[in-house]
């Protein structure tokens, strides 16, 4: 679907049209990304993380196929083969670097694109499904990246495999059993490096063909916007070519001008300096942690350090899988959240209180994040579990109630009511200082 | 039914946790959890400016020289260097022969297997090969040291420091640990992550390595900052070429930004949004 005022698609030239008549691809991208999708007019800076996302994936794949050229599976060389990328391949330690600090700049900017959808509330209806294909997305990054940052082979890509596919051995009755299937052995070594590596390589076309069909769902009600009300006409649209391209072009500008400053001055400073040891199954790091934008989970994992139950009498939950269950649900309860949110009114701009606890959950995730990053020792241990106790009261108890209790702003008629309103404002201020 | 079922989860994991937290901050405050000797006594590297620090840092050649002749007279006894291989060299600013020279004339040899016989036979190296791994026989597993710069918190900062960071045992410490006394065969260092190291104290005298003409007294000092350095470079050979990119990259990208928010505001030009 898409507004009746969208502009239709005329191929200029004769080969355009012969192109369109047989494979209407032409009509397809004019459609999705050119001038024959109207979006709304007020769109943010926030808006451009969709895009980013999409360009930081593209680094992902593009200079990961030529990593993948040079590097050997295989736990016996792994970690030398990395650096004879980093030494004799050429251009091998831009590629390297590049490739890690990418996937650390994928996360910075899809958490930026879902705390958007948080605080303008893009889950609700009619983009139920979009938000339900992103948090598949999400789930299948973390897997991709969790399973790369495994391949280098050092202390904290061994410790860290050990830790992570260790969570499933909390599973009752068959946990054990299903770990070691997992990692085709007891421990991590060949044949889980083999597997991880091959599913490394599968999982991020994966991710592609279900940002395919994030897109599109997005195209059926079109893009959401800050004021939370539906585009009502063609006043309230423009169409995506060429306004947003010429927008999402200098997002990208300077999207790659952050990623390119970290990638050739501070190329490691995301990541361990223990990841530049060898794996060394006999010796454990002194604190294990994983990639910084695991830190959060990673704080609610460990925020369990009691037992379920009675103590003493009878334990129903041994605290190891309730981390683990928790853990999962802190992600998992993502796709409950439009049915959870049923205030009518999307935008956070128009919901005083709701804005109050989104920046409240903001803080928490990154004092979670802060935790998790931190080795397992008091204070930080407590101050995550009030921190993890919040999150899920954020989402599970808070959310629900402030929509039910909530009195909203006043909403603007229309998005160009909204736009012009903000205008006058302007320049009712601009003639006030002139005034002066 | 979702609200109902997402309220009862959130009470349950909210509640735990409070219940978990509220049994912590108990035994924390009953049995204060005691400072460790690493934690009283751990000390962080000195910062030191080197040459290779900040955007546009460059090594000193002549230092990374120096560097590997400490390298190569002190810690290649112990310590190998597998990751570099004597062609890499020639980025210190040694000529082809010098290079040749070096490896030929290098300490230990190739060993290499006849596939036909199965005899082992050892050849001098050649610039084409890495400098041969050693083995020790001694106390301890000394690490590699080709990524050892960036394997530490701290880089050459942290080699530094811990070379020379070897004294007595502080007697404030045996005052409070008692039972932290360094065991014998081992040696006290605050940098070292648990305070006791099997390292001997490598550079111990002034002039253990004689340094040539022009170059500046080889105190202990100097000779760990310059191995400090050497070992900056080996794990990070490509940082000048890194850098240097680096600049062109970030320049030609903010003259693309420049362009593409003139072309952004000019295309929005009159448009309210």
């Amino acid at each position: 679907m898409s507004f009746p005022w969208a502009e239709h698609y005329e191929p200029k030239h004769p080969l355009m049209k012969w192109v369109d008549e047989r494979l209407p691809l032409p009509r397809l991208v004019f459609n999705a990304v050119g001038a024959g999708y109207p979006v709304p007019r007020n769109l943010n800076y926030f808006w451009n993380f969709g895009v980013l996302a999409g360009l930081a994936l593209t680094i992902q794949l593009v200079t990961g196929i030529v990593l993948a050229m040079h590097y050997a599976a295989s736990a016996g060389v792994a970690f030398d083969s990395v650096e004879h990328i980093m030494r004799d391949v050429n251009s091998g330690w831009l590629l390297r670097y590049a490739h890690a600090n990418g996937a650390s700049f994928f996360f910075i900017v899809v958490y930026i694109h879902i705390f958007r959808g948080l605080y303008f509330s893009s889950y609700k209806a009619p983009r139920e499904m979009v938000w339900l294909l992103g948090v598949v997305i999400f789930l299948l990054m973390m897997a991709t990246a969790f399973m790369g940052y495994v391949l280098p082979w050092g202390q904290m890509s061994f410790w860290g495999a050990q830790v992570i596919t260790g969570l499933f051995s909390a599973i009752p009755l068959v946990g054990d059993t299903l770990h070691t299937w997992l990692l085709g052995g007891f421990a991590p070594g060949d044949a889980a490096l083999n597997r991880f590596f091959s599913l490394h390589y599968l999982l991020p076309f994966v991710i592609a063909g279900v940002i395919i069909l994030h897109i599109w769902a997005l195209h059926i009600p079109g893009s959401s916007n800050p004021t939370g009300v539906e585009v009502k006409g063609p006043q309230d649209t423009v169409p995506f070519h060429p306004y947003y391209t010429a927008k999402d072009g200098f997002g990208a500008a300077i999207f790659l001008l952050i990623f390119a400053t970290v990638v050739f001055y501070a190329p490691n400073f995301m990541g361990h300096p223990d990841n530049y040891i060898p794996s060394n199954p006999m010796a454990t790091p002194a604190h294990i942690v994983p990639e910084w934008y695991f830190w959060p989970f990673y704080a609610i994992l460990r925020a369990f350090t009691f037992d379920f139950g009675i103590p003493g009498v009878i334990t129903i939950i041994p605290a190891k899988l309730m981390g683990v269950l928790a853990m999962f649900s802190s992600i998992l309860l993502l796709f409950f959240l439009p049915w959870i949110d049923t205030s009518p009114v999307r935008s956070g701009n128009y919901r005083p209180v709701f804005k109050r606890f989104f920046w409240l959950l903001i803080l928490d995730v990154l004092v979670l994040g802060y935790c998790g990053g931190s080795p397992a020792e008091e204070p930080y241990v407590m101050i995550s579990q009030i921190a993890a106790a919040y999150y899920f009261a954020h989402f599970l108890i808070i959310l629900p109630l402030i929509a039910t209790i909530e009195k909203p702003l006043p909403l603007p008629g229309s998005i160009t009511e909204a736009v012009l309103a903000k205008a006058r404002h302007k320049t009712g201020t601009a003639d006030a200082v002139a005034a002066e | 039914m979702v609200r109902i079922l997402g309220g009862l989860v959130g009470i349950f994991f909210t509640g735990w946790l409070l219940v978990t937290f509220l049994v912590g901050a108990y035994n924390y405050v009953s049995a204060p959890p005691v400072q460790t000797v690493e934690a009283a006594f751990h000390e962080h590297p000195h910062a030191i400016s080197w040459s290779f620090n900040g955007p546009f840092g460059k090594y000193d050649k002549a230092q990374l020289q120096r560097g590997f002749q400490v390298y190569s007279e002190v810690c290649s006894a112990c310590h190998s260097l597998k990751h570099v291989a004597f062609r890499d060299l020639k980025d210190l600013g040694y000529e082809d022969a010098e290079v040749k020279a070096i490896a030929k004339n290098w300490k230990s040899k190739v060993s290499e297997k006849n596939p036909v016989t199965g005899d082992v036979t050892e050849r001098a190296p050649t610039p084409a090969d890495f400098i041969p791994v050693v083995y020790y026989a001694g106390q301890g597993t000394p690490p590699d040291l080709s990524l050892i710069a960036k394997a530490r918190h701290g880089g050459a900062d942290y080699i530094h420091s811990l070379l020379t960071g070897y004294r007595e045992q502080p007697a404030e410490l045996l005052k409070k640990f008692p039972d932290a006394k360094t065991p014998s065969g081992l040696y006290y260092n605050p940098y070292f992550a648990n305070l006791n190291l099997a390292m001997p104290p490598p550079l111990a005298s002034e002039g253990q390595v004689t340094y040539g003409e022009g170059n500046p007294k080889p105190t202990v000092d100097q000779m760990s900052q310059d191995v400090s350095a050497f070992l900056t470079w080996a794990a990070e050979p490509k940082m000048e070429a890194r850098k240097a990119t680096g600049f062109a990259v970030v320049i030609f990208l903010l003259f693309a930004s420049v362009l593409a928010y003139l072309s952004y505001k000019s295309i929005w030009a009159g448009k309210e949004h």
